[in-house]
């Protein structure tokens, strides 16, 4: 399992990265979206996999070794947030510079 | 302690008073300067009333602590010099006050003028008042800024404006030589103590780095007092108001670098390097300032080089490192300033009565203005250094020590002669001054009769005059014992003897004033002729202008080198900022990797083939997405939602229900948005481009190619050997064993975001806000481009189909467009608001949560919007989705200070059990109203974004068809005025 994901998160990268560095505006918002799949999988998999051991407990005496470990949870519920505000500014400031322009050039003139 | 808490008062009080002084209206001129002559009469009664504590040598401190382990205290200490320089400072500026009061016209912006002046005198006593020598060039800085400042008040004259940057160019320049060489001092020393820097002065002295730090000390205080070769700003300066010149320029600002020689002077003097340096650029500067001095056509500019010259005299005192040479340079100091304010007052009477500063223009003015003549003349005379004014006794004591110097035979002549030479410069271009303007015939080509100006602000001179002939009749009495208490704190309790009398019998130094009055007399007859043809600049050196060099310098610093630097190191291009950045990071994540990664420890989670296959369509989605990119925009954002919902799959296998839930909600509402955007984007038709790519772009594909599947392969490798290692100990148990106990909830992941790290997402959710209204405002002057204006065309298309049929009116196909997923839309708002509130609910127990429930609520209004449209929807709902975002920060802050009330720190939260009806026991924290403030934020903010885009189709045609650039004052034309 951890081959798949670390496949996984490699190819999403590959991906991200390829399309960041294209020169179409689009191009590039996909391709951020990709990496922060591929970030937010990382940082997630800082607390190792575990399966059925979700951090929500019972109450009571807890034995910490049962659950997994929130804190890249928390850090990875940020990200998720932070990206959805950076591709809705990024979008934006994408259909401004186009209007702008005339161009989707991420340079904003064609060469 | 009172008194020294009243050190601190001294330094503060100027400060506060400039902020008032700011906010008072325009035309307050009466109010300001009594505001300004209280704080200057606050400071000058202190600072009378500190005087015992000076005295032989006594300190005065106040420390107040603020980062001890770095040596960085702020103290506050005053001995007999700083004292001596409280009294200039608060006494001058108590009748430049004055002054100002009446020079300055009621059309200047008086607030602003007294603002500067009152920051500008708090600056000034900050840096004699510092006992810490990083406190002292903070202070030292603020001089230079706060004199910027004033110097370019009348920033409607460019000679102020090129005056002002050249001043805080050259001294500020200097200031960051000074912070240098402080830094190094105080490595050297160990400490920042001004007290016990001064106490080190071997330990300096013998340290190799002295001569470094000796350099970057005196440049900073050469720049600030004008000393070769840094005198060319000072007469720049001069396009201030005279107010301004009279105080900067006579008993502060430029007194602050020979403040500096001399409170380093005790810990750096007497050394080769010190004496050859300071002497050469004091002496320099006092003959050439002095010769200079002569030739000027502007009074103002006279006294400029006057005053380059005497602190140019001060320079070559403190050079010589003699004990009683610093007794002199000391006197002089005060001397100088009393003259040369009242010269630049009586500078400022004569240009405010005559209307010019022009000694070509003036002349005879004696008999139309008879005291102030008076006054400007005794005043000259002291500067010129005659007998029975003050000027002569410290000219005096500059000569005696030039004349008993025993150092090597080319200093033994240059020293006397170079001084008695600027002596009889001195007279001269004294003589100039009264005799050019207050003699002859009447002044011709005047536009208006000159006379005497209003008796108050005659005023200040008369008491600097004065004063000038008080110390110079009667030294010992009057200026002895202040004097005496400032040596001592610099030299040393075994100061040597000094005689202050005025007669000290036939010897070499009065032979050379003799020479040199006598010589300055017959100078001006000889040159006399010369003068009068009124030619501007010194001859011989008058075509070195220093401002020209100064200016090509800057040029080719700040903008043929930048420029230069700019092409050969900068692109504006993004793509290959953005590989640069890749592949920085790529070696950044490479470096630790180098060591190794230790031995495979987990083992492995069991192999499932369900989640490779969930993968297999993941990977193919991504790579599949990251093809369709560039010419199937729709295609590709569908394949992203794949990948995210395979990434969301991946957050519930692996025990992460609440990233699961988050994940799937904002990955819809991306791809709404997404959706919403693609409209503006330009149409691109797939072509067969691989024979057309020209070769560099292929080099280029190949390059970003590598570059991802090293990013992609970098990446894998990282996350797959820290998932088969065993994780270090980690703060993870602390919050599971935690949450229960101390946040009141079960959920840890929600637990942790509301409670134990609710200060970050207090700033996640402000970043959320902000991003939202920055959106909005983009939005607000959105412009589509051209071709993007028209219909799109698919509702052409329809339009088209409606308009053949004679049933059918154009548009019906649109309207009927999902008829019935509509209506069931329309009634699925209530249960999604139902859903929202259940999410919210059960967050602090379950997975759920504010954010989660806020991204709900907004599907729920975007769902709104779809099936009814922009317009159905506002005519029945009135969204507020600023009023949202506000609401939900304050309620944000306002739960987190909440717990100051019950004196607990920010963000402190409560919990306790409430038995509510129907459904039970439930613990209520107060966590849970922070929740909900997250809530109405994320509502807010993602409604407002995607209304800000859904709005674009409604207004843009009608943006389009205004002209291409609006001005915010032009008028629409008729046509366009609805």
């Amino acid at each position: 399992m951890e081959l798949i994901l670390a496949i996984a998160v490699g190819v999403l990268t590959t991906c991200g990265v390829w399309l960041l560095l294209r020169p179409r505006t689009f191009q590039v918002i996909v391709g951020l979206s990709l990496i922060s799949y591929a970030v937010n999988l990382f940082i997630f998999s800082m607390g190792r996999l575990r399966i059925d051991a979700a951090p929500v407990i019972e109450g009571g005496v807890i034995d910490p070794a049962n659950y997994t470990d929130p804190v890249p949870q928390a850090l990875v519920l940020t990200a998720i947030v932070i990206s959805f505000a950076m591709t809705a500014l990024f979008l934006v400031v994408l259909l401004a510079a186009r209007g702008f322009t005339g161009t989707d050039h991420v340079d904003g003139r064609e060469r | 302690m009172a008194s020294s808490i009243f050190l601190i008062a001294i330094v503060v009080v100027p400060f506060i008073a400039s902020l008032v002084a700011a906010l008072l209206p325009q035309t307050a001129r009466n109010a300001e300067a009594w505001l300004s002559a209280a704080v200057a009469i606050f400071g000058l009664a202190v600072t009378i009333w500190l005087y015992p504590q000076v005295t032989d040598g006594g300190v005065l401190r106040q420390e107040i602590s603020w980062i001890p382990e770095l040596g960085l205290n702020l103290i506050f200490r005053i001995d007999g010099f700083a004292w001596l320089f409280c009294l200039l400072i608060t006494g001058v500026g108590l009748l430049v006050v004055l002054y100002a009061r009446y020079y300055m016209s009621p059309k200047d912006p008086v607030p602003r003028f007294f603002a500067f002046f009152l920051a500008f005198m708090g600056s000034m006593l900050g840096v004699v008042l510092s006992g810490n020598l990083v406190q002292l060039v903070v202070f030292w800085e603020l001089t230079s800024i706060t004199s910027f400042l004033l110097i370019g008040y009348w920033f409607h004259l460019v000679q102020a404006r090129d005056g002002a940057r050249m001043a805080l160019t050259v001294t500020g320049l200097g200031g960051l030589g000074l912070l240098l060489g402080m830094l190094i001092i105080g490595h050297i020393v160990g400490s920042y103590d001004l007290d016990i820097v001064l106490a080190s002065g071997d330990l300096i002295k013998s340290h190799p780095l002295y001569v470094p730090a000796l350099l970057l000390v005196l440049l900073g205080a050469l720049t600030k007092s004008a000393q070769f070769p840094f005198q060319f700003w000072l007469p720049h300066a001069m396009a201030a108001p005279t107010p301004v010149s009279a105080y900067l320029h006579s008993a502060t600002m430029v007194k602050a670098g020979v403040f500096l020689l001399v409170r380093f002077w005790p810990v750096m003097a007497s050394t080769d390097a010190w004496f050859w340096i300071v002497t050469f650029a004091g002496l320099t500067t006092l003959v050439l300032g002095a010769y200079i001095a002569i030739f000027q056509t502007d009074l103002k500019g006279l006294l400029a080089y006057s005053t380059i010259s005497h602190l140019g005299l001060i320079t070559t005192l403190l050079g010589m490192s003699s004990p009683l040479a610093a007794v002199a340079a000391i006197f002089h100091i005060a001397n100088h300033a009393t003259f040369k304010a009242s010269l630049f007052m009586a500078a400022g009477i004569i240009d405010h009565e005559t209307g010019t500063r022009d000694i070509r223009k003036l002349s005879g003015l004696f008999r139309f203005m008879p005291f102030t003549a008076t006054l400007a003349m005794v005043a000259s005379a002291a500067m010129a250094g005659v007998p029975l004014l003050n000027g002569f006794l410290s000219k005096e004591m500059f000569f005696t020590e030039t004349a008993l110097r025993d150092a090597n035979p080319f200093v033994n002549l240059a020293l006397p002669v170079g001084a008695t030479v600027a002596g009889m410069f001195s007279v001269v271009y004294s003589l100039r001054f009264v005799h050019g303007v207050f003699f002859g015939p009447a002044p011709a080509g005047l536009d208006r009769v000159p006379h005497e100006p209003p008796a108050l602000m005659r005023r200040p001179i008369e008491i600097l005059v004065l004063l000038c002939l008080l110390v110079g009749i009667i030294p010992g009495i009057t200026i002895g014992p202040f004097l005496a208490a400032a040596v001592v704190s610099v030299v040393g309790p075994d100061t040597p003897y000094y005689s202050l009398s005025v007669w000290h019998g036939f010897n070499i130094p009065l032979a050379m004033s003799a020479i040199a009055l006598a010589g300055g007399v017959l100078l001006y007859l000889a040159l006399h002729k010369y003068l009068a043809r009124g030619i501007e600049g010194a001859p011989l050196i008058g075509n070195l202008k220093g401002q020209r060099i100064f200016e090509r310098v800057l040029v080719t610093i700040s903008w043929k080198w930048a420029k230069a630097l700019e092409k050969f190191l900068g692109t504006r291009r993004l793509q290959p900022q953005l590989a640069l950045l890749v592949t920085l990071a790529i070696i950044a994540a490479a470096i630790p990797l180098v060591a190794g990664v230790g031995p495979l420890a987990l083992p492995p989670t069991p192999f499932d083939p369900a989640f490779a296959l969930v993968w297999g369509v993941g990977i193919v989605c991504a790579i599949a997405a990251t093809y369709q990119a560039k010419f199937h925009r729709l295609v590709a954002l569908v394949l992203l939602g794949g990948a995210g919902l395979v990434t969301c799959v991946t957050f519930v296998w692996f025990s992460a229900p609440d990233l699961a839930v988050t994940q799937l909600l904002v990955e819809i509402v991306t791809t709404v948005l997404i959706l919403l955007g693609l409209r503006w984007l330009p149409k691109r038709v797939e072509f067969d481009s691989d024979d057309t790519l020209s070769r560099k772009a292929r080099v280029r594909r190949i390059r970003d190619l590598g570059l991802a599947i090293i990013a992609g392969c970098g990446m894998a490798l990282m996350s797959y050997a820290i998932m088969t290692r065993p994780a270090g100990q980690g703060i993870g148990d602390f919050f599971l064993e935690n949450s229960y106990k101390l946040g009141g909830g079960t959920n840890v992941v929600n637990v942790m975001l509301v409670d134990f790290r609710g200060f970050d997402t207090f700033g996640e959710i402000t970043v959320l806000g902000i991003v939202a209204l920055t959106v909005f405002a983009l939005l607000r002057r959105f412009r589509p481009a051209s071709d993007s204006i028209e219909k799109p065309e698919q509702q052409r298309i329809q339009n088209a189909f409606d308009d053949q049929r004679p049933d059918r009116n154009s548009g019906d196909t649109i309207n009927e467009y999902l008829m019935i997923p509509a209506v069931i839309m329309a009634w699925l708002f209530p249960v999604i608001i139902v859903l929202a509130l259940y999410i919210f609910m059960r967050g602090h127990d379950q997975p759920g949560g504010g954010f989660a429930a806020g991204i709900v609520m907004s599907i729920g209004f975007i769902l709104q919007y779809m099936a009814g449209g922009t317009r159905w929807v506002e005519e029945r709902l009135r969204i507020l989705p600023v009023r949202w975002i506000g609401m939900g920060l304050l309620v944000a802050l306002a739960t987190g200070m909440g717990s100051w009330l019950f004196g607990y720190p920010f963000m402190t939260t409560a919990f306790q059990y409430a038995e509510i009806p129907f459904i039970g026991r439930v613990p209520m924290a107060s966590a849970l109203i922070f929740d909900l403030g997250v809530f109405t934020l994320v509502v807010g903010a993602t409604v407002l974004i995607l209304i800000a885009l859904a709005h674009q189709s409604v207004r843009a045609p009608r943006a389009s068809r205004r002209p291409a650039i609006v001005r915010e004052d032009a008028s629409p034309k008729p046509e366009e005025a609805r």
